[in-house]
């Protein structure tokens, strides 16, 4: 009896904070880049005249960091409702497609599944397809401390930025590398797992032939919608040797 | 803008970037049977998509102009070699930060 009861207790409540330990050191390059974005972001939207508080406010809700910096601008502007609905389904449009990896995994989610897909930023997709939960932590958990630790860190950026931004007196110029490196980690722990490289050579060189073609600011919907229509017409050359 | 306008903007945008991350779900729900073609994508987007991303984080190098993306193919190179030497996530992204923080000061 007393071996049962002691035995679902801890694991009632351990695999949570099992989870938030495991979790907490994927996101750490994340909290690095978020809250350098973060404050960048908070500084240049509080430096238009907008009052501080509204740095959090769209951290919080709306929670998408190129498109808060577009944000500004919006805001500058005269208010037109139908320009921002397309400038904001135009700037996230990348996001339709990240939602497809997550079907499986969302799934079982409960309670926690709203908040996911709200949740699910570049970074946070990245570092959901890459990370590994530890056989001791509960996986929907684990997954949630990511997405969760990650908005934590940009509202902590957004409000730093906005409240101190004028304080700071550091030149912290090519910090935001770090957003760059973590992709490139992903990338590189993505490549020792599968021996089928066609993948991601595939998202390179089509991204960077409509980045030549387009230009800087608008290659990512045409290199997403090319991705989309190559990897779905040649399924055997890409599906064989991956596995996730 | 009056405060008004500024927070139903915000509210726009929030509702408009929820619609991008929201719609897979929507149009595949769980109770319905997630298509072959989807479930490969599935499998298969993460790969291409982290190759875009990067290219992302590059796309206003010039390779033309002064200093010819070297900072950045410095950061690049050291993060990859690093990270498939040790496998140490922030001796990889912080070693490979503040390399690119130095280059760019001492080539700029």
């Amino acid at each position: 009896m007393t071996v049962a009861a002691e035995q679902t207790n801890p694991l009632k409540s351990k695999p949570k904070i099992e989870a938030l330990k495991a979790a907490f050191p994927y996101s750490l390059p994340v909290m690095v880049g978020y809250v350098v974005l973060g404050i960048a972001f908070g500084i240049i939207l509080t430096g238009k005249g907008f009052s501080w508080w509204l740095a959090p406010v769209m951290g919080l809700f709306i929670y998408a960091g190129s498109m808060q910096f577009v944000a500004v601008d919006l805001l500058s502007a005269v208010f037109n409702p139908f320009q921002i609905v397309i400038m904001t389904l135009t700037v996230n449009a990348r996001h339709l497609f990240y939602g497809i990896s997550m079907l499986n995994k969302f799934r079982s989610m409960g309670k926690k599944k709203p908040y996911m897909i709200f949740s699910l930023t570049d970074e946070t997709y990245s570092l959901l397809c890459s990370a590994v939960p530890p056989q001791q932590a509960d996986e929907n958990w684990f997954y949630f401390f990511i997405s969760a630790l990650n908005q934590v860190y940009w509202v902590t950026g957004c409000i730093l930025g906005a409240v101190g931004g004028s304080f700071l007196h550091y030149d912290t110029t090519g910090i935001d590398f770090a957003m760059t490196a973590l992709f490139i980690v992903i990338m590189v722990e993505q490549w020792e797992k599968t021996s089928n490289h066609l993948p991601v050579m595939t998202g390179i060189v089509i991204s960077v032939v409509n980045l030549l073609i387009f230009g800087p600011k608008n290659f990512i919907i045409p290199s997403m919608i090319v991705i989309f229509l190559i990897l779905s017409l040649f399924p055997e050359k890409f599906r064989s040797r991956i596995s996730t | 803008m009056t405060n008004t306008q500024i927070l139903l903007s915000i509210a726009i945008m929030a509702v408009c970037t929820l619609l991008t991350r929201i719609f897979p779900f929507l149009i595949l729900p769980d109770h319905k049977k997630t298509p072959v073609l989807v479930q490969y994508l599935g499998t298969v987007l993460p790969f291409a998509i982290i190759g875009m991303l990067v290219v992302y984080c590059f796309k206003n190098v010039s390779l033309l102009q002064y200093p010819f993306g070297i900072p950045e193919l410095t950061g690049f190179l050291f993060v990859v070699l690093v990270h498939r030497w040790k496998h140490h996530l922030l001796l990889s992204i912080g070693g490979g930060t503040l390399l690119y923080m130095t280059v760019i000061r001492f080539i700029l």
